[in-house]
């Protein structure tokens, strides 16, 4: 009993023995902070991975792709559908995009992957709605500044929302204008790649031409003809019906990284994204046929709509097409071949199965089939090894304060000789000596690991008003948004994270307490009580 | 006169006790085949100049210490060789001790200074159980000294006196057979220590408690029924016949 009470009491008395429960809080406090915003961004870093890649992706080995889209897709069914909810058929090419820059009027060229997909089918293997800017209202600094233009159950497709197409109905009667005044000089329009393709392309077992679809044709031509009628006539006005304000045939959702930038308001300082190509703008994508060997095709495409999956890397990279078109220009429609699949699950879990499964739908060395986590593998791994190196580092804190018990008792022992010597000589024993410093170092323990966890959990409930105060103190953004997508820092607290935490924290003190402890316990009770 | 002292056994006795300390190399004799011998209810004082072992001879009667050569007996039993658990439940039980600088527990109150003793014969559950009889027969020990109105206070709030009394409390609380006292006044004015010394007494009077007291002051030693002296380790005189 008298253990007891003396530990309490010498927590409540010694105040030098603060300096270590601080120090042990500190350590925890800040261990669960780093482990949760960790595991914030991880899972959610995962979660867009995930959703952007789908459960299991089969590719080929080639960017000719494998022929027969519906053989196999009803050859993955056959094998493995009892475990596919849903899939789509996916072209996976790289290509350059190009556009001219709205403000400065220059013309940008950048290189990109175009993904030719089926809307449809995409949105049922991923959250396309979730990414697509139409489908969402437009949020900055956490206030709605454009309602979403799209209803969630309107169906993904390729038209152009009616605003965009007002826009671009807009957009090409002032270029008809333009174009009135000033000669042409229009290198930003491609002249019908797909005729040029049939004059160069000798190879004898793709033919781009054949389904080149009339409008496409049309689309182009259009605006030659436009043209000769202004420098026939230019003060004859024509009729609205002639200028040519469809929509081509090639329709892209572009990432928002391609053809946005942030900017900063210079009255207010806030930033703002600059989109440089709105849906309804047009933009020029070129990329490779499927002909041997691989010759260069352009496309004029009309953008639809823009994306935003939260994946840095997919946002400035990724063009998403529509698959039919991208198939006409890569010459793959006669085959109706594709490059990869998506799939996603019933259940995750039975990915291993599922993949057992698929192996042998394939002729061997013609796919590669992967889990999102295999094809992200080395990023994942990256990010756990951190967190694994943080969490060493982290913990070798808490073992400092370890440390600084163990000084500070042993300061304390010394401080307590006489009294231990008392104790000893009104009949304690050496073990009761040696726990109350045990006791002692537990309590520290519990007591500086309670505070911190208090600490870390309100810290981590309230990081974004910290964020916010320390942006503030500092004038400069702490937590960029730009950077990482989030209006919020994400976090996740794991409650197994924060008891290990915890004990571990008091397993340390207690540690750290047992040397000053034997000291205690070994001191001879004579000369104990001779000490002054 | 010889055969009256061997029909009292003695409570107990130190035996031909020597005990040397060492000092880096040299080795310091400080007591040289010292012995003593106490009856149940005898106020035997011990008398000597500082150096000469007094302290050194009552810790190792009260089990603070071992002898090098020499033997403890209580009550016909050797207590010097036991195994530490043994020695611990001996201090506990039978041996209560008083000091000069009166080592109470800075951080306690009195009451809990006195209970001290019986909080460590307990468990934390013996503790639970008894613990209206702890406080009550700490509570009666205090009346018996005179401290009732203080026991709420730290040591640092008391007197010198208060504080050897609060120290006799903590020695008494446990009822030991043996009360070993180490210049008990030693640090208190005449008046207060003369105070300290009726309460001594008075316990040996009427509960027939039997006191060890070490003092290098005549007159407090005069006043207890035999006095021992002790010069370089070894007893110089024996058997004083004392009518106090």
């Amino acid at each position: 009993m008298y253990k007891l009470l003396l530990c309490v009491r010498y927590l409540r008395t010694r105040y030098i023995a603060l300096a270590s429960i601080i120090s042990v809080m500190l350590g925890v406090a800040t261990m669960i902070v780093v482990n949760s915003v960790m595991a914030g961004f991880t899972s959610e870093m995962r979660d867009r991975l995930h959703n952007f890649l789908a459960d299991i992706v089969i590719e080929s080995r080639t960017m000719e792709g494998i022929d027969d889209t519906d053989r196999q897709l009803a050859a993955v069914e056959a094998a493995a559908g009892e475990y596919i909810a849903a899939m789509t058929p996916t072209i996976d090419v790289p290509g350059m995009i190009m556009f001219e820059d709205p403000y400065n009027g220059k013309t940008i060229t950048t290189q990109v992957m175009i993904q030719g997909i089926d809307p449809e089918s995409k949105g049922l293997v991923g959250p396309l709605r979730d990414y697509l800017a139409s489908y969402n209202p437009e949020i900055e600094d956490g206030v709605v500044i454009r309602e979403a233009e799209r209803s969630r159950a309107e169906p993904l497709s390729w038209e152009l929302t009616a605003s965009a197409a007002r826009y671009r109905e807009e957009m090409k009667r002032q270029e008809a204008l333009e174009i009135r005044g000033a000669f042409e000089d229009d290198s930003l329009s491609v002249t019908n790649t797909p005729h040029e393709n049939r004059a160069i392309d000798d190879s004898p077992d793709f033919d781009p031409v054949s389904s080149n679809p009339s409008t496409n044709a049309a689309a182009d031509e259009s605006k030659p003809l436009d043209d000769d009628a202004f420098l026939q006539d230019p003060l004859v006005k024509q009729p609205e019906s002639q200028i040519q304000t469809g929509a081509y045939p090639a329709r892209v959702y572009i990432g928002e990284g391609i053809v946005s930038f942030q900017a900063q308001d210079p009255d207010t300082g806030k930033l703002h994204k600059v989109m440089l190509r709105q849906p309804g703008d047009d933009i020029i994508l070129s990329t490779v046929t499927v002909g041997r060997p691989p010759e260069i095709v352009k496309m004029n495409a009309t953008v639809v709509d823009s994306f935003r999956s939260g994946m840095n890397e997919y946002d400035t990279s990724i063009v998403l097409m529509n698959i039919k078109e991208l198939q006409k220009n890569r010459g793959m429609h006669l085959d109706n071949a594709i490059t990869s699949i998506h799939i996603r699950l019933k259940n995750y879990d039975d990915a291993p199965k599922a993949i057992a499964a698929l192996q042998g739908a394939f002729p061997p060395g013609t796919v590669t089939i992967k889990t999102w986590e295999e094809k992200q593998g080395l990023l994942l791994s990256a990010v756990e090894v951190e967190t694994a190196i943080l969490n060493v580092l982290l913990f070798l804190i808490i073992t400092v304060a370890g440390f600084g018990i163990l000084a500070i008792f042993y300061m304390i022992v010394v401080e307590k000789t006489r009294d231990i010597g008392i104790l000893k000589s009104l009949g304690a024993s050496s073990n009761g000596v040696m726990s109350i410093f045990l006791y002692y170092g537990l309590g520290l323990g519990i007591v500086g690991s309670t505070a911190g966890v208090a600490l870390g959990l309100v810290f981590v409930r309230y990081i974004n008003q910290i964020e916010d105060g320390l942006s503030w103190v500092t004038g400069r953004k702490v937590f960029d948004e730009k950077i990482y997508y989030f209006f919020e820092i994400p976090t996740y607290v794991n409650p197994v994270m924060v008891l290990s935490v915890a004990l571990g924290a008091i397993a340390i003190a207690v540690l750290a307490s047992i040397l000053p402890a034997r000291r205690a316990a070994r001191l001879h009770p004579v000369r104990a009580l001779r000490f002054e | 006169m010889a055969e009256t002292i061997k029909m009292t056994k003695p409570l107990i006795s130190a035996e031909a006790i020597s005990k040397s300390y060492f000092k880096g190399q040299h080795k310091i004799p400080v007591l040289q085949g010292a012995g003593l011998k106490a009856n149940r209810g005898e106020f035997i004082s011990v008398i000597g100049q500082s150096g000469s072992g007094k302290s050194t001879l009552l810790h190792v009667m009260g089990l603070l210490d071992s002898p090098d050569i020499g033997e403890v007996i209580l009550d016909g039993t050797r207590i010097d060789n036991l195994n530490q658990k043994a020695r611990d439940q001996l201090r506990n039980h039978v041996f209560g001790f008083i000091f000069q600088f009166y080592h109470l527990l800075p951080e306690l109150s009195l009451l809990e200074n006195v209970m001290t003793p019986l909080m460590i014969r307990h468990s934390i559950f013996g503790y639970w159980a008894k613990r209206k009889e702890i406080r009550d027969a700490a509570m009666d020990i205090i009346n018996q000294v005179g401290l009732s109105h203080r026991i709420k206070h730290r040591p640092s709030e008391l007197s010198g006196g208060e504080m050897q009394r609060g120290a006799i409390a903590r020695a008494l609380v446990g009822k030991p057979e043996i009360l070993l006292a180490d210049e008990p006044t030693g640090n208190l004015d005449a008046v207060t220590g003369r105070g300290i010394m009726e309460l001594l007494n008075s316990l040996n009077e009427n509960q027939k408690l039997t006191i060890v007291m070490v003092t290098h002051d005549e007159a407090i030693a005069a006043q207890a029924h035999r006095t021992v002296r002790l010069a370089e380790g070894r007893i110089q005189l024996h058997a004083r016949e004392d009518a106090a």
